[in-house]
């Protein structure tokens, strides 16, 4: 009969588990290339700012001096872009996304300070 | 004669993913007529196109919409393309293809899933969510994000994926394939639905026509239009046939979504089988000029983009056509006449996106 279809489903559904993850008791696993969060290694940046002018939300902001390298993780939408047009390949996509904030907050992150200038002797 | 009252249905209003506000004319239970009113949330997003550069306004064209988002996206990087007279690999049209395919499996699912719900079918609407979520992982492996698949770009795409994941997706696919048909059968065979779907939301071929109905609401009434016949983005070399009932109800769009779901699996098989390696993008330099029209199927229907460009970074027009804005429509002729508790369902048929119709 027509309506007896469906509760072959059903019974299947009483004989095994839960089919969603059981989270936080098992741990999420992230797929290898997901988009997560940004992250900088900011020793190797040279405060170019391409990523900032790239940004598609303007999460980014690159300060040149004093050297730091700014993110709004509220804004920022993980597409990739700043990545991919690093020329110093220091930024990269971590898997896992960003933890949860309450307000908005800006991640800075600073540069070396700038060597002090030689002053010319007299 | 009965009295005329008018009731309110939408924008806040359980059966909708989305808001779109109806004002029902009815007699007793009797739809007389229907007065839609949209732009509850109106974005402005082809006037950003004047502000953001022209391989930017990518990100921007993929937030179009949330479920065909890979598919808008695709669509404006292929109207580019066509103004700048850039061919594009062969191994980046079957990615497209293949990614294009999934996100309508991922759609019809949702789709299904609102609709069976949306006439009280609660168990039908968590399987079929469940199997969407498959897809959905699949489509993350592959491309990163879940619904926004940021892999479209212009020249070609973003990522590529491996022999070896190929193999494992395809194995997936198969399995799931199996679970998606058996699911439709039971949804189509059952006693309730047909009850509640046969002869229910009438768009006769005539009115498809005139009303300018689009995808699988014209689909369901007998017309064999899609715009992948037209070859757009290597579908002619797939051997593309469309999909088409006759009865032009509720139950015929609903048939024409689910066969559309398993052609669907059959395509991406076939982009597997034939696809070489070789490139996925190629190098775009310059500034687009000119004007062009590109259309593209999307999971509901046509989607239009007429893009005009004027040789600096930034284009100085964008039109987005979007299927559920054709759709309003036709689905005004189908409410004039039905009864009051079937408008949820007939509205569902048309599968409405509203954010992607007010952009």
């Amino acid at each position: 009969m027509s309506f007896m279809g469906f509760s072959k489903v059903v019974l299947k559904n009483l004989a095994t588990g839960p089919v969603t993850e059981q989270y936080p008791f098992v741990p999420k696993v992230y797929p290898d290339g997901a988009r997560g969060s940004v992250n900088i290694e900011i020793d190797k940046c040279i405060f170019c700012a391409i990523c900032q002018r790239k940004c598609p939300t303007a999460a980014i902001v690159v300060s040149k001096e004093p050297k730091s390298w700014e993110i709004d993780r509220l804004r920022c939408i993980s597409c990739n872009y700043c990545v991919e047009v690093c020329p110093k390949k220091c930024l990269t996509l971590d898997t896992k996304y960003a933890a949860c904030s309450t307000e908005r907050t800006k991640e800075k992150f600073d540069g070396p300070a700038a060597a002090p200038k030689a002053v010319p002797s007299a | 004669m009965s009295e005329r009252t008018i009731i309110p249905f939408g924008p806040q209003h359980p059966v909708l993913p989305e808001p779109i506000h109806l004002d029902l004319v009815v007699e007793d239970e009797k739809v007389v007529e229907a007065i839609p009113s949209i732009g509850f949330i109106h974005r402005g997003l082809e006037r950003l196109v004047e502000k953001k550069d022209y391989v930017d306004y990518v990100y921007v064209a993929e937030r179009i919409c949330g479920i065909c988002s890979f598919i808008h996206g695709l669509t404006y990087c292929m109207a580019i393309e066509e103004l700048m007279k850039v061919q594009v690999p062969d191994r980046a049209q079957y990615l497209r293809i293949i990614w294009s395919e999934l996100s309508r499996i991922h759609s019809h699912l949702l789709w299904l899933g609102l609709t069976a719900d949306s006439f009280g079918f609660e168990s039908m609407f968590m399987q079929s969510w469940r199997l969407r979520e498959y897809i959905l992982d699949i489509i993350e492996e592959t491309t990163g994000g879940r619904v926004i698949f940021g892999s479209a770009k212009i020249g070609g795409v973003r990522r590529d994926i491996t022999p070896a994941k190929m193999d494992e997706i395809m194995k997936k696919l198969d399995a799931y394939r199996k679970d998606v048909s058996q699911l439709c059968e039971q949804f189509m065979k059952d006693q309730t639905v047909k009850h509640r779907m046969r002869g229910i939301g009438m768009l006769s071929k005539e009115d498809a026509i005139t009303t300018g109905a689009v995808g699988p609401m014209l689909r369901g009434s007998g017309i064999a239009q899609d715009i992948r016949m037209t070859g757009y983005c290597g579908y002619d070399k797939i051997g593309f046939t469309p999909i088409i009932e006759t009865a032009g109800d509720c139950y015929a769009r609903c048939m024409v979504r689910v066969r559309e779901m398993d052609a669907s699996f059959g395509m991406i098989r076939q982009c597997v089988n034939q696809m070489t390696d070789g490139p996925i993008e190629v190098k775009v330099t310059g500034n687009p000029t000119g004007e062009f029209f590109m259309r593209s199927e999307q999971p509901r229907g046509e989607a239009i983009y007429y893009a005009k460009a004027n040789g600096t970074k930034f284009l100085s027009r964008l039109r987005v056509r979007t299927p559920t804005f054709a759709n309003i429509p036709p689905l005004l002729t189908t409410l004039a006449g039905c009864q009051l508790a079937d408008v949820p369902v007939i509205v569902l048929t048309i599968d409405p996106c509203i954010s992607c119709a007010e952009r």
